[in-house]
């Protein structure tokens, strides 16, 4: 077993230490009685019950799931698509035109984004509102799926794929019931993906939304602008907190999936 | 004929919401300013077939873009993105490497928890990471009172509202993006080489300058785009942590749109970033795909 060097255990250390202070920071300034967010005055779960009372906070976050299911699902199948096209399909006219279009939304500035999106809702008069947002969100976050699908899909072996349509699949059912399931681990986490980056998004929210359709970013920036706020500390530690649970139950699950796996792989052999 | 509908699906869709948009991005920068909904009057008017066309032609003047050039507020904050971006990424880079470079030498029973430890980050939402640092930065802010407490300065520090505070924004908000791809490369990075090359006489340091460094290349070049090309159009940081003096092209845009509503001068501020930024977006493609070729 390799130990760590004292040079490795110290970056180390101050790394992770830089990327959690700050949000034990705020996650315990959340029980703060006072209205203060840097002097401490006592235990409290009073802004817990006051968000729990805030309609505006409670719609925003309502539409947001609403932008972010629908979004990450229709990205999820176009960007599986999209990866299957790149790895896959070969040569086709337009190849670099379209591996292009993958790519740059992943480094594009939101601000270009959302701003070409807004143009475009407008000039072809389409009212903003929630399918706006879901238009806008599906378009960047399916080009991150399909990178995670396609880093999946080139280490695959397509004799699994060729062996399916030797024994008479056709091709889709071919995809269905061999290569899907292989997948699957980068569908869903692209899916995950594009989930995150939905519910994260303030930016191209801000230009495609409509006045009946603010997301929950919207709202929490436009609280935090003025200052701090021991509410939207409260709302932040709750978000942390689902997102803690998600990742550790994502990874114990797919830890678990290949344990599986190793051990099916072992019994077929034997 | 199946092939075609796959293609053309996902095709279609990147074309009429992104690459049209764009198009539409350009010829908006291109017309003139007016006070109506939507308060511009386009030049180009395609009904009127090819005689639209040469009208348009012959009346273009890119007014926008000269205004651009007049207003010394755009070309500074062009600089000034383009400085905090190119210091932020040297930034990233330099607080991220030892964490990507400790990960990979870690033991490998430790490796999944590292890893799910910079991820999880990075799952979180951006906007309450960047709003995290107010509270610490802030005059009364947590840094200010523990130095104080201290008794190492006397006068609490202006950090916040300040270009630091972005620095330490973007470094704080992009550092997964950086450690991942270091990470990966310096996984796969064949350690007999680096024995080989201490047996061959080299010091350590020697042998991770000449050897571990350069096999990290691939990984430093795919992070550093990953920082550089959002931070130089980042608004959120900059909004959130920046002062009032804190250029930024980002910022310069967002205002230009929603509270002057000056849609032809935006677009032409966002033409121009594109411009700036189709180089490193276009090397930041081929690295990928590089890659990707490399792991086939």
């Amino acid at each position: 077993m390799r130990r760590l060097s004292w040079f490795n255990a110290v970056s180390l250390t101050l790394g992770f230490a830089f990327l959690y202070i700050p949000m034990m920071i705020l996650i315990t300034y959340s029980f703060n009685a006072g209205k203060l967010v840097t002097v401490w005055s006592g235990f409290s779960t009073k802004w817990y019950g006051e968000l729990f009372r805030n309609e505006a906070f409670l719609d925003a976050a309502w539409v947001t799931l609403k932008v972010a299911v629908m979004s990450s699902t229709i990205a999820t199948i176009l960007g599986t698509m999209a990866a299957y096209v790149m790895v896959r399909a070969g040569r086709f006219p337009g190849r670099t035109l379209f591996s292009g279009m993958i790519y740059a939304p992943l480094v594009m500035p939101e601000v270009i984004t959302g701003l070409s999106l807004l143009l475009l809702f407008i000039s072809i008069g389409l009212d903003r509102g929630v399918m706006t947002i879901v238009l806008a969100h599906t378009t960047f976050s399916m080009c991150f799926v399909s990178v995670v699908v396609s880093s999946r899909l080139v280490t695959f072996d397509q004799s699994l794929e060729e062996a399916a349509l030797d024994l008479g699949c056709t091709g889709f059912e071919a995809f269905r019931l061999v290569t899907l399931p292989i997948i699957m681990p980068a569908v869903v986490s692209g899916w995950l993906l594009a989930f995150t980056l939905s519910l994260d998004d303030l930016v191209i929210a801000s230009f495609t939304s409509g006045p009946s359709s603010t997301t929950l970013p919207i709202k929490i920036f436009s609280a935090v602008r003025l200052g701090v706020s021991p509410e939207i500390n409260a709302l932040s530690t709750i978000m942390i907190g689902l997102v803690t649970i998600g990742v550790i139950g994502a990874s114990l699950t797919s830890k678990r999936s290949i344990a599986k796996r190793q051990k099916d792989e072992q019994e077929a052999i034997l | 004929m199946k092939r075609f509908g796959l293609i053309s699906v996902p095709y279609l869709w990147l074309l009429a919401l992104f690459l049209v948009p764009f198009l539409i991005v350009l010829k908006i920068s291109l017309s003139d300013t007016a006070l109506s909904i939507p308060p511009y009057t386009p030049t180009l008017d395609l009904s009127q077939g090819w005689a639209g066309i040469r009208e348009w032609w012959a009346g273009l003047d890119m007014e926008n873009f000269t205004w651009l050039t007049e207003d010394d507020l755009y070309w500074k904050a062009y600089l000034s993105s383009l400085k905090i971006a190119i210091i932020s990424t040297v930034l990233t880079l330099m607080v991220g490497y030892p964490i990507a470079y400790g990960m990979s030498r870690a033991p490998d029973e430790w490796r999944p928890t590292l890893m799910m430890l910079i991820i999880l980050p990075f799952w979180t939402s951006f906007l309450i990471r960047v709003y995290s640092w107010k509270a610490i930065l802030s005059n009364e802010g947590l840094l200010n009172q523990l130095l104080m407490n201290l008794g190492i300065i006397q006068e609490p520090l202006i950090i916040l509202n300040t270009n630091l505070a972005v620095y330490i924004g973007i470094v704080y908000t992009y550092l997964p993006f950086m450690v991942l791809p270091i990470y990966s490369a310096l996984e796969r990075l064949d350690e007999s080489l680096l024995e080989a090359a201490e047996d061959l006489g080299c010091s350590r340091f020697t042998a991770f300058w000449l050897v571990t460094f350069p096999l990290s290349r691939q990984g430093i070049v795919a992070g550093s785009f990953l920082v550089f090309i959002p931070a130089m159009g980042e608004f959120v940081i900059p909004a959130l942590l920046g002062g009032s003096k804190t250029l930024m092209i980002g910022k310069v845009l967002w205002e230009e749109f929603f509270s002057n509503r000056d849609w032809p001068v935006a677009s032409a501020v966002a033409v121009v970033l594109l411009l700036l930024l189709i180089v490193p977006i276009v090397l930041f493609q081929r690295n990928e795909e590089k890659q990707r070729e490399a792991e086939k």
